[in-house]
């Protein structure tokens, strides 16, 4: 019997036709296509993409190196070293994340006891070397500087869940 | 303490015991954690910290487990609840004016506040009023304080009381206003504060050197031992990336105990100095230009070879066993018998085979008389000097005869100073106050001395005193008349009944003598190979200025000789301006070796640091050179195989303290002022004079010319002015230093300082003039 109502389905193809419905239906509908570059998706607050280190609002970095996102890397990507700077605090010499290790699962952002290492929104870029791939620590700085706005508006929508 | 045994239940289980002992020792014993921050095994119970309350079953109110004797039949709960309560509410009283600021503290990861608050204190924190604030003290170059962490367990200041015997931590206000610190902002200097830093149980006295270098938990741990003393005090290094960060104590009963000197802990800074040989050498006419290894032994080789008996070689007491072994291997593949290792000393006319300690470590402490001549004992090997000072609080009497009025942190007993020549008229004196009996040389001089009180004194004192101890130091060692001194001393303790000891400097003196690193027939001692020159010379491990008893005849002497070859961890200056070729070699923590201590127990270290550039450890480099040699016996692939041989050749009869014959009974007679030049703690070796940290402590760096204020008074001038002196055609200007410690014709003028280079004899006829 079975065999028998499938040889009839696909002698008249109603597969066919019920699939064409288909796209017969969303071919009038409006679309989901982001036409990126010139259109973007919506970003949570929660976004994972490209590290920055951030400033306190006086200019003094952030980071104090205690290295705990360098402990919890599981990637370890992150390299950390420390020396008491001229005016006696605990600073970095040298903060470098590896973005070929890196895996983005943000473990250093959550264990940063100053917000100093975040995820920033920025998810486009590139290298055009293999040592552009390590982010320094001015560049860093430099990606926190230019989008501190952004960056501490994120810290605060999150503020209540943290 | 009583022997009686009592048995008691904690947390269920029945533990043997012994009366008396606090309950503490009980449970740590059985393995059974008591949190605590003011206890400590080595220091007495001071039960101020109250995080050891534990629940004891008819007592009203929880009990201290540190201050709680056992007694028969005691049941203890640790985890009860009333003992949670109690602990929980003790760590928040801690933590009220704890700062949290473990992120930027050093003690972060290996913290015992951070451990114990974790395991014992409450989850979230009830406090939200503002906390108290302590400023920081600087206490010198070794130490960093953070006192706003404190918690006043007080176990810095009990140390500075019980160990060091020098208060120079203690705390001042009460309650929260409790502030621990020097009070008067001095420096700390005793030689072994740096145990402080382990002592604390919170980030409130840190290493200074190693401030915010690394985490606890970015280092990987070796053992090892330190290379600095003949104590051979057991040591873990903290790396890096191969890089040592620091050094902590590891636990030796039997040698250091839980202690380290400041010199063992903080020396591997110069390990990273900037004069580190990193390829060979070798001296052109151009200069010194780099070159290939290979070309660099075949050189060595050759020249060597060319030479043949007349190479000479002069050891590093401080080199491993098996660089010793080797070397003595190569010499005797060259027939050449010239070898020695004691450069520090004054005298060869007669000596001890192989001196040692004369009695274990541990035993020390349980002496009841010692007699020290020739050692500024604290400065030498604070180890010994801590398990001496023991002996004393336990009743013991030590006596002194020494060249200055040295500083010591227990009263002596007798204490004799005389100017550095008058020693061996001092010592005869006890001698005949013992009532030695000897002929010859000695004999002469024992029958023409004139004990004084001091003197008979300190014979009766060490006829009486059932366990003994006389120990030649290192101003002994290296006195013009060493020799008179080791049978004189030799004579008392056989006189006395004590046991004869000496003091070797260096981590492995012991195992250089048992190795019979020593010249053989026909062969030239230290002082006699520094007075004439060679055609080929091998030094090993050796800053020619610095670690020989008369630079500035040495230098005279390496600078004739016509090819020197140096196996060195450091291209220092002194050394480049002497050899002809340097061979870089791994320094200590880089390559693995024995050391033999100064009780004659052999201990070994494997390397655990990156040695820079194209250094090699000793070993290799002779293995290499033997074999270029063409010597048989030189074909060792493994650190162990050559540890093996080099163990095997060891004298197995160990320490020999038994004094050589005494035939020549001249002596220095000094005319004018005497020189006193001992080796200030922090010069001993290549590795701590580069330590930056421990050069900039008040310990002597740069040389001076100290005299008491008599002589200054005679000389016209004043603390501070520049001075001429003048040792033969040996001449150097320093400032000059008034101390009463000094006696009277003497100059102490420290050997092994910058600025003390082209000096003589570090004890010797000395002219002082205003420059």
């Amino acid at each position: 019997m079975n065999t028998l109502v499938n040889y009839v389905r696909s002698l008249f193809l109603l597969e066919l036709f019920r699939g064409m419905g288909v796209t017969g239906r969303y071919l009038f509908r409006s679309k989901f296509t982001l036409e990126y570059p010139e259109e973007r998706a919506p970003q949570s607050p929660r976004f994972r993409g490209l590290h920055a280190q951030r400033r306190y609002p006086n200019g003094e970095e952030r980071c104090i190196a205690c290295k705990l996102c360098e402990a919890t890397c599981p990637a370890l990507a992150i390299t950390i070293e420390a020396a008491p700077r001229e005016d006696g605090q605990r600073r970095t010499t040298r903060y470098d994340i590896d973005l070929f290790k890196c895996i983005f699962c943000g473990f250093c952002e959550e264990s940063c006891p100053v917000d100093a290492i975040v995820e920033s929104r920025i998810y486009e870029y590139h290298f055009e070397n293999r040592e552009d791939a390590v982010m320094t620590k001015n560049k860093l700085l430099a990606l926190g500087d230019r989008y501190e706005r952004q960056l501490a508006a994120d810290r605060a929508a999150q503020a209540a869940y943290r | 303490m009583s022997d009686k045994k009592v048995t008691i239940e904690v947390d269920g289980r029945k533990l043997e015991a012994t009366a008396g002992q606090m309950l503490i020792e009980v449970t740590d014993a059985a393995g059974i954690e008591v949190p605590r921050f003011c206890y400590h095994k080595k220091l007495s119970v001071a039960a101020n910290c109250r995080m050891c309350l534990v629940e004891v079953e008819k007592a009203p109110k929880p009990l201290p487990a540190c201050a709680t004797p056992v007694m028969d039949g005691m049941v203890v709960h640790t985890r009860s609840p009333l003992a949670i309560q109690a602990q929980q509410g003790t760590m928040e009283f801690l933590l009220i004016n704890h700062p949290l600021d473990c992120p930027i503290c050093d003690q972060g990861g290996e913290c015992e506040l951070q451990d114990v608050s974790v395991g014992h204190g409450s989850a979230d924190s009830r406090y939200v009023e503002v906390k108290r604030a302590v400023p920081k003290e600087d206490i010198g170059p070794l130490i960093e304080t953070e006192m706003t962490r404190c918690i006043h367990c007080t176990r810095c200041v009990r140390f500075g009381a019980e160990i060091a015997g020098v208060r120079e931590l203690g705390a001042t206000g009460r309650g929260e206003h409790t502030r621990i610190g020097t009070y008067v902002g001095t420096t700390v200097t005793f030689e072994m504060s740096g145990n402080i830093i382990d002592l604390c149980p919170v980030g409130a006295l840190t290493a200074k050197p190693s401030r915010y270098r690394a985490r606890a938990w970015e280092l990987t741990r070796a053992d090892g031992i330190a290379p600095h003393d003949s104590v051979g005090s057991n040591i873990q290094l903290h790396l890096r990336r191969g890089e040592v960060i620091r050094v902590v104590p590891a636990e030796n009963e039997a040698i250091n105990e839980t202690w380290i000197s400041d010199r063992d802990r903080f020396s591997y800074q110069g390990l990273s100095a900037t004069d580190r040989a990193t390829q060979p050498l070798l001296r052109g006419s151009g200069g010194w230009r780099p070159i290939e290894w290979s070309d660099a032994l075949t050189l060595a080789a050759e020249k060597l070879k060319a030479a043949g008996a007349n190479t000479m070689a002069l050891a590093s007491p401080r080199a491993t066993l098996e660089e010793l072994y080797l070397l003595r291997e190569l010499m005797a593949g060259l027939n050449a018998p010239s070898l020695d290792y004691r450069l520090g000393q004054g005298d060869f006319r007669a000596a001890p085979k192989a001196p040692g300690y004369g009695l274990a470590i541990a035993d020390i402490e349980a002496l009841d008389a010692a007699l020290l001549v020739g050692s500024n004992l604290r400065k030498e090997l604070p180890i010994i000097n801590h398990r001496l000072r023991k002996a004393v609080r336990g009743g013991a009497g030590v006596m002194t005869l020494n060249p200055a009025d040295y500083e010591f942190n227990y009263p002596l007993a007798e204490s004799v100073v005389t100017a550095p020549a008058g020693l061996v008229d001092a010592l005869a004196g006890i001698a005949r106050a013992a009532g030695v009996e000897a002929d010859g040389a000695l004999g002469k001089r024992i029958g023409n001395a004139a004990p004084g009180d001091a003197a008979r004194a300190i014979a009766a004192r060490l006829k009486e005193a059932g366990r003994a101890w006389i120990t030649l130091g290192a101003l002994a060692e290296s006195h013009p008349d060493f020799s008179l001194l080791q049978g004189l001393a030799g004579a008392i303790a056989g006189a006395t009944g004590a046991t004869l000891g000496f003091l070797p400097a260096a981590a492995n003196s012991v195992g250089a003598a048992l190795l019979g690193c020593v010249p053989g027939d026909g062969g030239l001692d230290a002082g006699a190979q520094l007075a004439q020159a060679a055609p080929a010379r091998l030094l090993l491990d050796i800053e020619p200025a610095a670690d020989l008893h008369d630079p500035s005849r040495a230098m005279r002497s390496l600078e004739q000789s016509d090819f020197v070859v140096a196996l060195s961890a450091y291209a220092s200056e002194s050394l480049k301006a002497v050899a002809d070729l340097i061979l870089p070699m791994a320094a200590f923590s880089e390559t693995a070796g024995h050391f033999v201590n100064g009780e004659g127990r052999v201990q070994g270290f494997r390397g655990c640091a990156q040695a820079p550039g194209e250094a090699r450890p000793g070993w290799k480099i002779l293995r290499v050179l033997g074999t270029l040699l063409e010597l048989d016996g030189f074909d060792y692939e493994s650190p162990e195989a050559v540890a093996r041989a080099a163990r095997a050749a060891l004298d197995a009869n160990g320490v020999d303290n038994a004094p050589g014959a005494v035939d020549d009974g001249a002596s220095w007679n000094p005319r004018g002022l005497q020189r006193l030049g001992d080796v200030p703690l922090y010069r001993a070796d290549a590795l701590c004079r580069r330590a930056d940290a421990l050069q900039r402590t008040p310990e002597p760096a740069q040389a001076f010319a100290c005299v008491n204020p008599r002589l200054a008074r005679r000389l016209r001038a004043e603390e501070g002015e520049p001075m001429r002196v003048t040792q033969g055609d040996a001449v150097a200007e320093m400032p000059l230093r008034i101390s009463t410690r000094v006696p009277d014709d003497t100059v102490w003028c420290p050997a092994a300082v910058d600025g003390a280079e082209t000096l003589g004899p570090c004890m010797g006829d000395i002219k002082l003039e205003k420059a």
